[in-house]
């Protein structure tokens, strides 16, 4: 095969593993303050997709307009749920957090399946044919707006973690959970917060795969590990690990897709999870663990 | 021998036990094929949720992955059996060391390298992943397609090649429960046991207490994983068939785990109870949906959902723990 065909995946890799990193994102952000690791992420994510589907088809709406919007819907879900019901579960063992965000996507999964069918189902938009063309690559252009929705959303995100007070505020609570108490911070209202905020990635990074992927009720789990894989791989913690992660998963599968069988490309994107558990546990980007 | 069983037990609690076996025992001859196949199901559970608690409630190691030793058990015997016609009791004697092997290999890597907690439970699911991808694309096990092992009429029960009608299976998966019930017993009283709880409730002061956490970390992985292979054993000739796709599925770890959390972790009776609730429940859920016509896929999940939410928020440490106080048979934390 010539070389421009594997730059051409490559490239198309790199931007869908953008929108995987947004998504990796926001597991990153909910673990790195609340210490809780959100098995129903990607669950979380098909709602996103349902509702940009939804739209989408039914008033003839661009996924790029939705994309504030379903963000902003995803917060609001993120910040109720971690007060109503993550909040009692905080400082209970890892395995009952497990079990409540467990029963908690299957709860989500079979209510979708019930209100749209196990059918997939996809977004129309008038660019999703147009590709842009740059020397010897041709990218799809719903990749290249995807890709850079998911860079401005994460912009914004690390922004607001660096400069805004609340963000600080937040970043205080992760760093020493007493110390936060200790100066007045209401803890428990930054852990809605930062739900909220995870949960708001989500919903943008769904909305953005839409772009790239039909939306059906069962793709929930597959995106739930494909978020641990890029988080453990880019750094738990470590927001812009994340988005590293994401890219060099999403380029991994991209060429073992083509390479090999796209079966099998999951598989080269555990390889790489294990690698790094075993020499860099603290992942490529991650700070050293104490 | 009697004597060394009962050591511990408080005699209500060994009492209890007794008359639920002895119902066990004469079910077949009681409930109708259906309720046994109930039964059967029932006790695949208490088992493989048996084998699961002595890694994470006994030495406190959260593996979310359990469906990798499921299948690889399950795909050593079938295999041996559909290729080489050699019978699943032999078979296990191959499961139990590939599985053992395989837990070997991610307790090595986990333990070695100091990934603990929440990574090491990400590792057994990357691991079950892994694994089911693999034998998704291996054609020497049929890949996608899956085994299926050949289904004839016997005239007789063949205990030997697992082949026969529902009273076999279920008098087999009943020995075996039993039969992990009475060596985790054992185990949990011995010095290993004791070991593992300490590295369980703390492990630096196992540690420091002189304990090879280490060995002892690997020894559960090991004994959990040969274990559980029986349970992929007896799925696969109980069902007949195996595909990557169903048996190396996280869903089948999470099954696995449900039970022992919903009936009391690291207590011996809870992985049972847990399997009787929540096996229990999604029968009833199910009978009730058939009776009031209700047909409409995934709703039985929603309440299954529901209820599990309802169980994990009301009771923390599980059905058992408080059900045991209540019967006046104390914390069985054994």
């Amino acid at each position: 095969m010539p070389l421009d065909v594997y730059l051409n995946v490559a490239v198309g890799g790199v931007l869908t593993g953008l929108v995987y990193g947004l998504l990796a994102l926001g597991l990153s952000v909910i673990f790195g303050v609340v210490r809780v690791v959100n098995f129903a992420h990607g669950e979380m994510m098909t709602i996103a997709m349902f509702i940009a589907v939804v739209l989408c088809t039914g008033f003839h709406l661009d996924p790029l307009l939705l994309l504030v919007p379903i963000a902003a819907v995803l917060f609001a879900f993120g910040y109720v749920l971690q007060r109503g019901l993550i909040n009692l579960f905080i400082t209970r063992p890892e395995h009952t957090q497990f079990l409540l965000l467990v029963a908690l996507a299957i709860v989500i999964t079979n209510v979708l399946l019930i209100v749209f069918g196990p059918d997939a189902r996809a977004v129309q938009t008038s660019y999703a044919l147009d590709s842009f063309q740059i020397g010897p690559l041709i990218v799809d252009a719903a990749k290249v707006y995807a890709g850079l929705a998911a860079i401005v959303f994460s912009a914004a995100l690390f922004a607001f973690f660096r400069f805004t007070l609340v963000g600080k505020a937040i970043r205080a609570a992760a760093d020493n959970h007493t110390g936060a108490l200790v100066v007045g911070l209401d803890v428990k209202r930054l852990y809605a917060l930062t739900f909220g905020l995870g949960a708001a990635c989500v919903g943008a990074a769904g909305t953005m795969l839409t772009l790239l992927v039909d939306a059906t009720p069962m793709l929930g789990p597959s995106y739930t590990l494909l978020s641990f894989v890029i988080v453990i791989t880019g750094g738990l913690g470590s927001l812009p690990g994340a988005l590293f992660g994401g890219m060099l998963i999403g380029v991994t599968e991209a060429l073992a897709g083509l390479l090999f069988t796209p079966s099998i490309k999951s598989m080269f994107a555990f390889a790489i999870l294990v690698l790094v558990l075993l020499f860099r546990p603290q992942g490529i980007l991650g700070k050293r663990l104490a | 021998m009697s004597a060394l069983l009962s050591a511990g037990v408080r005699p209500r609690g060994a009492l209890l036990l007794a008359a639920l076996l002895a119902v066990l025992l004469a079910a077949p001859w009681i409930v109708s094929d259906y309720l046994l196949t109930i039964l059967i199901i029932i006790l695949y559970f208490a088992y493989t949720g048996q084998a699961w608690n002595i890694m994470m409630g006994f030495a406190g190691q959260l593996s979310l992955g359990h469906a990798l030793y499921l299948g690889l058990g399950g795909y050593a015997a079938a295999t041996l059996f559909t290729q080489f016609g050699i019978g699943p009791w032999l078979g296990l004697l191959m499961a139990m060391p590939i599985a053992a092997a395989g837990g070997a290999i991610i307790g090595f890597l986990a333990f070695r390298f100091g990934v603990t907690g929440v990574y090491f439970a990400i590792l057994t699911i990357a691991f079950a992943e892994f694994t089911r991808i693999g034998f998704d694309n291996w054609n020497f096990v049929n890949a996608s397609s899956g085994l299926f092992l050949p289904v004839k009429q016997y005239a007789h029960n063949d205990l030997w090649r697992l082949r026969g009608d529902p009273t076999m299976f279920y008098y087999v998966i009943l020995a075996a429960t039993v039969a992990l019930f009475v060596l985790c017993h054992f185990l949990i009283r011995s010095r290993v046991g004791y070991f593992w709880l300490a590295i369980r409730e703390d492990e630096l002061a196992a540690r420091a207490a002189g304990i090879n956490t280490f060995r002892y970390k690997m020894l559960a992985v090991m004994v959990s994983a040969a274990v559980t292979s029986f349970g992929g054993v007896f799925y696969a000739f109980f069902y007949n068939n195996l595909f990557p796709e169903q048996i190396f599925s996280i869903f089948r770890s999470i099954e696995i785990i449900l039970g022992p959390i919903i009936g009391g972790i690291g207590t011996l009776v809870g992985p049972l109870v847990g399997a009787f609730v929540l096996t229990g429940l999604a029968e009833t859920l199910n009978s009730t949906m058939t009776a009031f016509g209700i047909d409409l896929p995934g709703v039985k999940q929603v309440f299954y959902g529901v209820c599990l939410l309802i169980v994990v928020v009301a009771l923390p440490d599980g059905v058992w723990p408080p059900l045991a106080r209540r019967l006046g048979i104390g914390r069985d934390d054994s």
